[in-house]
């Protein structure tokens, strides 16, 4: 009865364990088991525009995959290179302010400008952070906390590039179909690409600074030089979603640098689950339409995502991706003990 | 003469805001970055319980300062306690903390009217010449009676040593049977505390205002990077430096830059010498 | 001894360092020729961590030079001192814990050095990484049939965490390795079967620089021992030289301790 114990087991499918390595996929049913969970997302992505009713939804569309861009990019410093960068907004108002830039004085258009404000932008954002490269922890953190205000005060006060009113009547893609299409093959592009690049060769030197960077350092590496390097592929995706942010709303401006862009694509990480990049794109889907929904009641949707991300650190850190892999390569069971 | 006077002055207040901040990460290593919402919902709760319920003054600033004390050890029992140790955790963990306060206020309606606290005492006074009222003189005094009495407290009674010796070595001071989680909780409280005096002395100058929340944050973060993170009195030291440079930028540059002199003085100091002024970390240990 | 017909491989030139008010070290000189293994003994705190540090540039010194086959390299980046063949371990070690044992080598592997060396074995030419990195753990130690290269880092015990500190030292095919305590930690047993692999390094025409508090296993493989005491060179030369050297027995070494030793060498 009472006395009778159970015990949760959780044992990997079997399927699993042979698709483990590369070299036993031996069936059909296999190598969907491995394709399946990408083939959803992707397919997902790709069809998500012609599933929304409205404008406004297509709208939100574009907006969560600009902050699912930010939260890869995020991610990937945080958890793959050990920089925990705080200042999601300096690279989106960085790539922002280039894009608005080029498009209204020098009058490139969009097509150029996105990719032009990923390289010019990731590159400013990089000699900025330069310096501060050698720091660790907290004190990387809070200078990168610091460097986006910095940047909306500069502007402000030296009443640069339009000052607080920012640069108007920038021009916006040429249809909504294809915004949103850049934005959805962006998030993918850079979601694959990362997984795939942080298991080369060149990714596992990111795992090694963050795990221990004086023996990467013994061993004849350069760390200033690949941590710039990473620096620079994640300031660059998150220019490149300034950029897009600039031509949606057509203006781009000190707003670029609030708070909003720092700490949503950071809740968004913690709550999809840290460290496995497909994460924090999930947690972008959920957090940021509902906080769409909550526009109306003002700042209450920072209340909301604040305490979101509370409640996730403290009982669930390990994000909702781990918890459906789990389900997905697990089958759990009682059993007496 | 009114540089150094005022200087002196918006030097005592942002030591006041740093204090808290300082004293927190210095004991329990825990970077609050509610710091500044535990600021305003002091001047708030004091407002409320003073124009609202309609206590005396000095009944609603010392409840609120209770209130302030057990909102900060209570943050740090529910929350931090169990993101202890994961520096980054904590920020974020913090931080959200401080924006759902901070947030939660500017929509439960603190907007649009204006919020003021009552100077403590009406009229003014000539220092060489140059006119300060009465309140920033108590402030001043109040502010440095405060340092010299944490220091005095610091170093001379019992829970002020265990807190000192937990700030050198945690493990160390836990075999010598002080209970670290119950002194962080102590000391978050205390921080809390400060946080509270430093509204009830700093607020009656102006409106009380949401946004002042980051402001506070942001001084305090700049006050203990600059004095060295984990050393108040350093904190207390680079408030005076900060605090006359940011005068000196108002008088001869423009009030827009005052700001950005913080902001500049965290980032120089993270990349010149990250231990700040008086800062103990070894240097091996921040850097790479 | 070679001391008067060889060129020294590398050099400390009255090096002094100090942290705050604490002299680690001062004044300290010495040659290490090729081909030498060098063991540096003295107490707790007498420097020795200090001496590697300010070779392989993890620290400047305060005074001093230090010079590699006769080139100045005084305070040069770690990864500089690295890419010259001058490779050091750690006294605690420091292994990539979330990788597994063999991609520890993959990163030592992808440093210019490597790229230009081939690695160990490699014959100037770098194949798969990953493939290597197997290889050199093999030849190591590391069992290949036990899957033992392949456990993650955290899971090994200390004995293939120190030949995993060896192995990035090797992979990086270099001219010099500076072992901090290699031995301190292990199991006689451990410390029996590493003894032959330092051997064979020196075979190999890897000079060797030990600082070790195993003393009855350094003398075996040390032709050259140096005490320090309290950041000053005490005494340098041959293993028996040392220990029959009065100073160094007052200062450093309980006598029943020399005694033993000296039974044994």
């Amino acid at each position: 009865m009472s006395t009778q114990k159970l015990r949760k087991e959780r044992i990997d499918r079997g399927i699993k364990v042979r698709s483990d390595g590369l070299y036993a996929l031996m069936s059909l049913r296999e190598l969907s088991y491995l394709t399946l969970p990408r083939f959803v997302l992707i397919a997902g992505m790709l069809s998500l525009p012609f599933l929304m009713p409205d404008m406004y939804w297509q709208r939100v569309i574009s907006i969560v995959c600009i902050y699912a861009i930010l939260a890869l990019s995020f991610d990937f410093l945080a958890h793959y290179v050990g920089l925990v960068s705080l200042g999601g907004a300096f690279f989106i108002g960085t790539g922002g302010y280039v894009a608005g830039i080029l498009n209204s004085y020098y009058g490139i258009p969009p097509v150029l400008t996105v990719p032009l404000a990923a390289i010019i932008g990731g590159a400013i954002c990089t000699l900025m952070l330069l310096p501060c490269l050698p720091l660790k922890g907290v004190y990387f953190a809070i200078v990168t906390l610091m460097y986006p205000l910095f940047m909306a005060r500069i502007i402000e006060a030296f009443d640069l590039f339009g000052g607080t009113d920012g640069l108007a009547g920038i021009d916006s893609f040429s249809s909504a179909f294809a915004e949103q299409y850049l934005v959805i093959c962006t998030v993918l592009i850079f979601l694959f690409g990362l997984r795939r690049f942080v298991t080369t060769d060149m990714g596992l030197i990111f795992t090694a600074v963050m795990d221990n960077d004086q023996a990467v350092k013994a061993s004849g590496i350069n760390i200033t030089k690949y941590k710039a390097l990473a620096v620079f592929i994640a300031s660059s995706a998150g220019c490149m979603a300034g950029a897009c942010l600039t031509h949606i709303y057509m203006w781009s401006g000190i707003s670029q640098f609030a708070l909003d862009f720092s700490i949503l694509p950071i809740a968004a990480t913690v709550i999809g689950g840290a460290g496995t990049l497909a994460g924090p794109v999930l947690g972008c889907f959920i957090l940021v339409p509902v906080s769409e929904l909550l526009r109306d009641f003002g700042t209450l949707r920072i209340v909301f995502y604040a305490s979101v991300l509370v409640g996730f650190i403290l009982f669930r850190s390990d994000g909702i991706m781990v918890f459906m892999q789990r389900k997905y390569e697990q089958f759990e069971r009682w059993t007496k003990i | 003469m009114e540089i150094l006077v005022y200087g002196t002055i918006n030097s005592v207040s942002l030591a006041l805001m740093g204090l808290g901040f300082a004293m927190v990460y210095g004991i329990s290593r825990v970077p609050n970055f509610a710091h500044g919402a535990l600021y305003i919902i002091c001047g708030f709760v004091t407002w409320t319980l003073f124009q609202i319920v309609g206590l005396s003054y000095f009944v609603a600033i010392i409840l609120s300062l209770c209130v302030n004390g057990i909102l900060g050890m209570s943050m740090y029992r529910f929350v931090l306690i169990r993101v202890r140790g994961m520096s980054i955790s904590e920020i974020i963990a913090s931080y959200a903390i401080g924006l759902v306060i901070l947030e939660g206020l500017r929509f439960g309606g603190f907007r649009g009217m204006t919020y003021t606290l009552p100077v403590f005492m009406e009229g003014s006074l000539m220092i060489g010449g140059v006119p300060v009222d009465y309140h920033r003189v108590v402030m001043t005094i109040i502010g440095v009676a405060l340092v010299a009495g944490l220091w005095v407290f610091t170093h001379y009674t019992r829970i002020g040593l265990a807190l000192q010796g937990m700030a050198q070595d945690e493990r160390a001071a836990m075999m010598l049977g002080i209970d670290s989680d119950f002194m962080a909780m102590v000391a978050m409280g205390f921080g809390a505390v400060l946080a509270g005096v430093a509204a009830i002395l700093i607020l009656p100058l102006g409106n009380i205002v949401v946004e002042s929340g980051y402001h506070v944050l942001i001084m305090s973060i700049a006050v203990c990077i600059v004095g060295g993170l984990g050393s108040w009195m350093g904190a207390f030291f680079a408030a005076f430096i900060i605090g006359y440079a940011q005068i000196l930028t108002v008088v001869y540059i423009g009030s827009h830059f005052q700001m950005v002199v913080a902001i500049l003085a965290i980032i120089l100091t993270l990349i010149l010498k990250p231990s700040g002024l008086f800062g103990q970390q070894k240097e091996l240990e921040e850097r790479v | 001894m070679n001391q008067d017909m060889a060129e020294p491989i590398l050099q400390m030139d009255k090096t002094s360092k100090s942290f705050g008010g604490v002299q680690a070290l001062r004044d300290v000189s010495f040659d290490v020729f090729p081909g030498d293994v060098l063991g540096i003994i003295g107490p707790n705190g007498s420097g020795k961590t200090t001496i590697v540090n300010c070779i392989t540039g993890f620290v400047k010194p305060t005074s001093g030079r230090v010079y590699f086959k006769g080139e100045d390299i005084t305070g040069r980046q770690p990864h500089k001192v690295a890419d010259l063949g001058v490779t050091r371990t750690f006294q605690i070690m420091r292994p990539y814990y979330s990788l597994p044992a063999y991609k520890n080598l993959v990163i030592p592997l992808f440093s210019p050095r490597a790229k230009r060396t081939g690695g160990w074995r490699g014959g100037g030419r770098l194949g798969n990484r990953q493939t290597i990195a197997i290889d050199i753990l093999e030849e190591i130690g590391f069992e290949r049939d036990s899957y033992i290269p392949f456990k993650k880092t955290s899971t090994l015990p200390t004995g293939y965490l120190k030949r995993l500190e060896l192995a990035r030292c090797l992979a990086l095919k270099p001219e010099i390795i500076i072992c901090d305590e290699v031995f301190s930690g292990l199991s006689m047993s451990e410390i029996a079967s590493m003894v032959p692999l330092i051997q064979r390094l020196q075979d190999e025409g890897i000079t060797i620089v030990m600082i070790e508090h195993r003393l009855r296993e350094l003398f075996q493989v040390a032709n050259r021992v140096m005490v320090l005491n309290f950041g000053q060179k005490l005494t340098e030369g041959t293993p028996t030289e040392v220990m029959a050297d009065e100073k160094v027995k007052e200062a450093y070494f309980g006598s029943e301790e020399v005694e033993e030793v000296m039974i044994y060498a």
